[in-house]
């Protein structure tokens, strides 16, 4: 059916395509389909002007917004489901993504906090992701020797260190994730 | 005095022939190398199984040990040939059966192929060692089991892109306990999961196994334990490669690629979790192929790998990879012949990704010997064209996507005519042109006064005119399949042009302005070809002869009208005994 519908819109313009000139084409008096193929508009001069086979009834004719062409682009069925599969996958389920940076690190990353149930899944995450290893500071151990300490900022726009407030409380608030040098980061123990 | 050796000594030397096209042409020289020429001929291609009965080939060909066959036309695989048009290869098998009982290799493309015919194969041929099935459909999981269970000397079953009905993942357990012949194993297009045990116990009795892919229900934390078992594979399909992050699964991973010293080319990477991405990288520096055209990741993680890949000759891609990552691999991958960029999203407007025409620039200034492009993208200019062509006059393919249709050039709002013009005319050894955006006739023009190698040409929503179509049929002398649709070309260039058709192995046109009556008396006036009109209209018979056809399939054959066409394919001008019909 899909077929028959882009042959249609092609006999609407008829009238105009199949004129046969001599000369070559320096005028471009093509009528404008450019981006209406997607959306299957039709310009209302051309509607009626045209012969067609069969009586359709304009109304049921009127297509979706986005009724693609068929076979448009050229790209072979197995390979749309599969990405089509690809994107899906976040839609459901709402995920929780917040950026992560990191210093010195040429580009972010992003990352589902929904994917973790506890700190410790946190850290083992994003050690993982960056190659590093990350101390959660304690009192008593300080940064654990760590060259990273993680912080975040939270919705009022404040930094805050990692690890104070229980988990469920953290991903709620938390908007972005920063992974600082130790040395830097220290700063921040020493206010608390 | 045509032959003054001893045919042993011609024959000797045929056997250094192994282009068809020389077969051909040597065939032709006299009636006693022609005699000679049949009865060594070893391999067969028809190109159309339509144009050819196969026992004409066989009473030709008696000895032939590897048969190669293709079925519908190309724009089958963008669905727009209906179900059941043909390219039933049963009535094939059938006689080859009889006809070639030590029939060694069958290569399929685009065909029919049903559980009967595989069965057929697995007990006819004695001798059976090669079966590649490339874009068919008909067979189901059974038919395989068939396959693999009866022959007993098969070397190679390569599944490419079928549609399989898939009843269970058994059939790879089929293979008999005392196999151990095979050498290339393709099953990535198999969505049911297979026996791994039965797999891992396949390949390592399988001493001589080079190409092993998988299909993407095989878990990345098992690939280590294949890649241990087959160090020797040249081109290995992983399954999906995702898996949760495991320092121990990753070392593994990395320790086993870095076991494959013969590899060449890797594919698969469903699902890609980036971080395992680099457990390839020992491996980079030796591949000639790499296919992540399923790896939806994003541009630094797929140019981090790409990077590496020095000697990289092919690669394929989504639009993921972005200018940024075409540039790296301008600089870093100078063997590069073939570039596949797919999209990722084809069907929105615009897409959330930095690829455009400047990634192909790049790619074809930095890349001296790139002679194959396949670009899907979003925007194209004239003079990216231009550049494109001078860069690479060496191209011989061309297949340029823009997925709006009839887009301009995007700088100018121009036609895209002078860039394509530009094209035909530096890039002299160009074979295969498909083209998109927007074109008036003077394309056309310029493709038929320059582009004399042209063997395959793709158009869509093209064209202003008849006159287009002249131009090409007319100028290109080397033209054998033309495909188009939706362009306003109608009767007068066809009607024109005809006997060209006859030089030709086929013409598609689809949505175009062809009548009814053209076709008609095209398939009255010319009895080599056949002319097939495609239409799921219900009337067809008693619409007006002026009303343009859905879609006309024009090809030429010896073996007349063919009998096994659905209610909707008419095969104009000959009636049902193929004879002419002077109605």
């Amino acid at each position: 059916m899909d077929q028959k519908r882009s042959t249609l819109n092609l006999f609407e313009n008829i009238d105009l395509a199949t004129e046969l000139r001599l000369g070559l084409p320096g005028t471009d008096d093509q009528p404008e389909i450019k981006t209406s193929l997607s959306g299957n508009k039709r310009s209302s001069s051309e509607i009626g002007s045209s012969a067609s086979c069969k009586d359709e009834d304009e109304s049921s004719f009127s297509p979706p917004a986005k009724e693609q062409v068929v076979g448009w682009p050229p790209v072979r069925s197995y390979r749309k489901n599969i990405l089509q599969v690809k994107k899906t996958e976040p839609e459901t389920g709402s995920g929780m993504y917040v950026k992560v940076s990191m210093d010195g690190a040429p580009y972010l990353r992003k990352l589902d906090l929904k994917m973790y149930k506890s700190y410790e899944e946190l850290m083992k995450g994003l050690q993982e992701m960056f190659k590093c290893i990350i101390g959660l500071y304690s009192e008593r151990e300080g940064y654990n020797g760590s060259q990273h300490a993680l912080t975040y900022e939270d919705k009022d726009g404040d930094w805050m260190l990692v690890g104070d407030v229980p988990w469920e409380m953290f991903i709620s608030s938390c908007k972005r994730l920063r992974i600082m040098k130790s040395c830097e980061a220290r700063g921040l123990g020493d206010f608390l | 005095m045509a032959c003054s050796f001893p045919e042993e000594v011609l024959e000797h030397v045929f056997s250094f022939l192994t282009s068809q096209k020389d077969r051909n042409a040597v065939s032709v020289v006299c009636k006693s190398w022609y005699e000679m020429e049949r009865w060594c001929r070893k391999r067969i291609f028809v190109g159309n199984c339509y144009s050819v009965n196969p026992r004409i080939m066989i009473r030709r060909f008696p000895e032939v040990k590897s048969v190669e066959l293709k079925g519908k036309p190309h724009f089958a695989d963008f669905n727009l040939v209906p179900e059941g048009w043909g390219g039933f290869v049963y009535p094939w098998i059938v006689e080859i059966a009889r006809g070639y009982p030590w029939l060694e290799e069958i290569r399929l493309k685009r065909m029919v192929v049903t559980d009967e015919c595989l069965e057929m194969i697995s007990k006819s041929f004695k001798n059976f060692k090669v079966l590649v099935l490339s874009s068919c459909e008909g067979f189901s999981t059974d038919g395989l089991a068939a396959i693999v269970a009866n022959c007993r000397n098969l070397r190679v079953l390569d599944l490419r892109e079928c549609e399989v009905e898939e009843l269970s993942g058994h059939w790879l357990s089929h293979f008999p306990d005392s196999f151990t012949s095979l050498e290339s194993l393709n099953m990535a297009c198999l969505l049911s999961e297979v026996s791994f045990s039965a797999l891992e116990r396949l390949v390592a009795r399988s001493p001589n196994l080079k190409t092993l892919r998988l299909n993407r229900t095989v878990p990345l934390e098992k690939l280590s334990t294949l890649l241990q078992r087959a160090p020797q594979l040249v081109d290995f399909g992983t399954g999906a490669y995702s898996a949760e992050i495991r320092p121990d699964v990753y070392s593994s991973l990395a320790d086993a690629f870095s076991g494959c010293k013969n590899l060449k080319s890797l594919s698969g990477f469903w699902d890609v979790t980036p971080a395992y991405l680099p457990a390839i990288c020992s491996v980079c520096s030796l591949l000639t192929s790499l296919n992540l055209s399923y790896a939806t990741t994003q541009s630094p993680d797929l140019t981090k790998i790409v990077g590496q890949c020095y000697n990289l000759q092919r690669l394929v891609v989504l639009d993921y990879i972005e200018d940024t990552g075409l540039n790296t691999i301008s600089i870093s991958c100078k063997d590069l012949r073939e570039l596949v960029v797919f999209p990722s999203d084809p069907f929105v407007a615009d897409a959330d990704v930095l690829l455009t025409e400047q990634g192909l620039v790049s790619v074809s200034q930095g890349c001296p010997k790139l002679q194959s492009v396949l670009y899907f993208c979003r925007q194209m200019s004239n003079s990216a064209l231009i550049s494109i062509s001078k860069n690479r006059p060496n191209l011989t393919c061309f297949r340029l996507c823009i997925i709006e249709p009839r887009a301009p050039d995007y700088v100018t709002l121009e036609p895209l005519d002078v860039g394509f013009g530009s094209v035909v005319e530096n890039c002299k050894q160009l074979t295969r042109l498909s083209m998109s955006g927007l074109l008036t006739d003077r394309v056309f023009e310029y493709i038929g006064t320059h582009a004399k190698n042209l063997d395959m040409l793709s158009i869509a929503f093209a064209g202003d005119s008849d006159l287009g179509l002249h131009h090409v049929l007319s100028g290109c002398d080397s033209l054998r399949k033309l495909e188009i649709r939706d362009c306003p070309f109608g009767d007068k260039a066809l009607l024109a042009n005809a006997s060209k058709l006859e030089r030709m192995r086929s013409l598609w046109m689809s949505s175009c302005f062809v009548s009814f009556g053209a076709c008609k008396l095209l398939g009255q006036k010319m009895p080599g070809l056949n002319v097939e009109v495609i239409d799921e209209r219900e009337n067809i018979s008693s619409i007006p002869e002026c009303t343009p056809v859905e879609k006309v399939y024009i090809y030429r054959t010896v073996s007349g009208q063919r009998f096994d066409i659905p209610d909707y394919v008419r095969i104009m001008g000959k009636d049902k005994d193929g004879v002419y019909d002077l109605s």
